[in-house]
């Protein structure tokens, strides 16, 4: 569905990724880590086809994304961004409704089918009962998961969701997780392939995805979470000691040691984008 | 139940009568305002009038004076706003006003020139729209040569200078002036009025308000998509560049035709977007037609204190910025719900 080669991204005068390559299916997660400033975002946007590549190609159902038209790319691939307030106070229903948007002709208006599509999805996320609410004034769990039924509204195969637990207190972070885990599964005419970034290795290990571990712009493991998440890799990637274990019920967590035995290795990057 | 409520309220019904409602209050302030002035009309004088079957001096002040003047207060009204719901909604900001991208400040300078050159009304109105489009397309052209991923932010930056660089000619030639007679044209222009106002001056302006209209409303729902940003309405299957440009062309043709028309009367593009968008909310479908016809309403209430206040005619943009700004504050301190 989703396939990336030889990938190069970034802007005019400065190139923040290269030799990238990646492929999603209905049914994969995908899921992206890495420090800050390693090019997560950048690649979201190349693969959006909202930034051009430097070299290599994006294909998206087998033609060149930067070959389709806004409405075709946006029938295939939806995007979560992370929860925002809008200077407008929109109600949900007519923020979810904004993904049928692909939908319809350039003059038209949603229609009856369209409003149910968007009920549909806010009420398979569980929350239905925030239609009405004016958007800007939900809670950031509330808001990411009105973003992520607009994406389910928008009715594509594929989903790209930049840090969907990025701004989530602990409970929320399971529930959006728990939602996204069901997202892929499912009836093969439902099920979805979902690329999403995070902050959390421990989250890759729930989701039970595929993992793409970033570092300076490359990436250096591809991946079961399994296979990729190893105390060597991520000690690697972050700069400080991580060490992986297994809990009694099976599950692995990745442990940052708190007192490193040299100093603390904070990243300039780190400090300026946090 | 409930669920399966609010999308029905969504849906056109309500909407319709509320728009139908203010329809309806904007027709009776009009047949008001034809009643009011320095020569009195009862309403049956006015209907008959209306009706082509008055008394003769009675139909003169309605058909020769009133009623251009009131159709000139609700044209000018209803664009202004219509353009400020635009403007606003394309900008995400609902600080904007019409002026943001220069159309005022090239309009002035156009209109200024025009009467600098003594050229008869009609030409300085033609030049007033034309410094206001050009004034635009310099920004808009500008802006594309500049890049920065943020194209609304050069956009808006660029808008300001060029805003300022148009000021500073109009101020040029207010200097070079004649100080007996063209000078107290030009201010007079600047503060905007509509005591001059004839059907022929109308005549041009009206087509060029409804061909600017007719996008803005064809595309209602992809500029509530817009709101959202750029990047987010790409991602969501609209061509963000093309209908921006779209958007704009037609929000600077209206205010540009309706201040060659009027002079620079500001605040309403600002001010009634808001109101309007607390009674129906930001959906740009139904925050359209509110504007234009609040709009519609509020220029014409305020023309006609303007005309009747006074012994002279208290200009317009005078009257508008000394009931806008309180208002604009209120609404700051008010602040509960953001910008709503």
């Amino acid at each position: 569905m989703l396939e990336a080669r030889n990938l190069v991204i970034g802007y005019a005068n400065a190139q923040v990724g290269a030799d990238l390559r990646l492929s999603v299916q209905a049914g994969d997660i995908l899921c992206l880590l890495g420090p800050n400033g390693c090019g997560k975002t950048t690649l979201f946007r190349t693969l959006l086809g909202l930034l051009p590549p430097l070299a290599g190609e994006v294909r998206l159902g087998g033609t060149p994304v930067t070959a389709q038209r806004r409405a075709e790319i946006a029938r295939r691939i939806a995007y979560v961004p992370q929860a925002h307030a809008p200077p407008f106070p929109f109600e949900a229903l007519e923020v979810v409704l904004m993904g049928r948007t692909a939908r319809l002709g350039s003059f038209a208006q949603p229609g009856k089918a369209d409003r149910d599509a968007a009920q549909k999805a806010m009420d398979q996320l569980g929350i239905g009962d925030l239609a009405a609410r004016d958007y800007s004034r939900l809670s950031g769990g509330q808001r990411q998961l009105v973003l992520i039924a607009r994406a389910l509204a928008q009715d594509t195969p594929l989903i790209v969701m930049d840090e969907p637990t990025a701004s989530l207190d602990f409970g929320n972070q399971a529930q959006v997780l728990a939602r996204i885990a069901k997202l892929a599964q499912g009836a093969s005419s439902e099920r979805r392939g979902i690329i999403l970034s995070t902050h959390d290795p421990d989250q890759a290990f729930a989701l039970n995805a595929r993992v793409l571990l970033m570092h300076q712009g490359r990436i250096i493991a591809d991946g079961p979470a399994s296979d990729v998440l190893t105390a060597c890799n991520l000690s690697t990637v972050y700069g400080i000691p991580v060490t992986v274990e297994t809990t009694g019920s099976g599950r692995k967590v990745c442990l940052p040691s708190l007192h490193p035995q040299s100093d603390p290795t904070i990243t300039s990057d780190a400090l300026t984008i946090a | 139940m409930g669920r399966g409520t609010t999308a029905e309220l969504k849906g056109s019904r309500p909407g319709l009568t509320l728009t139908g409602g203010l329809a309806l209050c904007v027709a009776v302030l009009a047949f008001g305002a034809v009643m009011i002035g320095p020569y009195g009309l009862s309403p049956g004088q006015t209907l008959a009038a209306l009706l082509g079957q008055g008394e003769s001096q009675a139909e003169i002040v309605v058909w020769n004076i009133r009623l251009p003047r009131v159709g000139a207060a609700l044209l000018v009204g209803a664009a202004l706003a219509a353009a400020g719901a635009s403007y606003q909604a394309l900008f995400r900001n609902p600080l904007v006003s019409p002026d943001i991208l220069g159309v005022s400040a090239g309009a002035g300078l156009g209109a200024v020139a025009g009467i600098f050159l003594s050229l008869p009304v009609a030409a300085i109105q033609a030049s007033a729209f034309v410094g206001g489009m050009a004034a635009v397309g310099v920004v808009t052209l500008v802006a594309s040569m500049v890049r920065n991923t943020d194209r609304t932010l050069t956009l808006v930056l660029i808008g300001v200078v060029i805003g300022a660089l148009a000021g500073a000619a109009t101020s040029l030639l207010k200097v070079m002036a004649d100080p007996y007679d063209q000078l107290p044209a030009i201010t007079f222009w600047l503060l905007g009025s509509l005591a001059a106002i004839t059907t022929e001056d109308i005549g041009p302006a009206l087509p060029m308000v409804l061909i600017g209209l007719v996008p803005l409303a064809l595309l209602r729902w992809r500029i509530n998509v817009l709101s959202l940003g750029d990047e987010e309405a790409r991602a969501l299957g609209v061509e963000a560049g093309r209908t921006r440009f779209l958007v704009i062309a037609a929000a600077t043709l209206i205010t540009a035709s309706v201040t060659a028309l009027a002079g620079v009367v500001g605040w309403v593009g600002l001010v009634i977007p808001h109101i309007a968008r607390m009674i129906v909310g930001p959906g740009f479908g139904r925050l359209l037609p509110a504007s234009v016809l609040i709009g519609a309403g509020y220029l014409l209430i305020v023309d006609t204190a303007a005309r009747t206040m006074a012994q002279a005619e208290v200009p317009l943009g005078i009257l508008t910025a000394v009931i806008g700004a309180p208002f604009f504050v209120w609404l700051l301190a008010r602040g509960r719900r953001g910008w709503s």
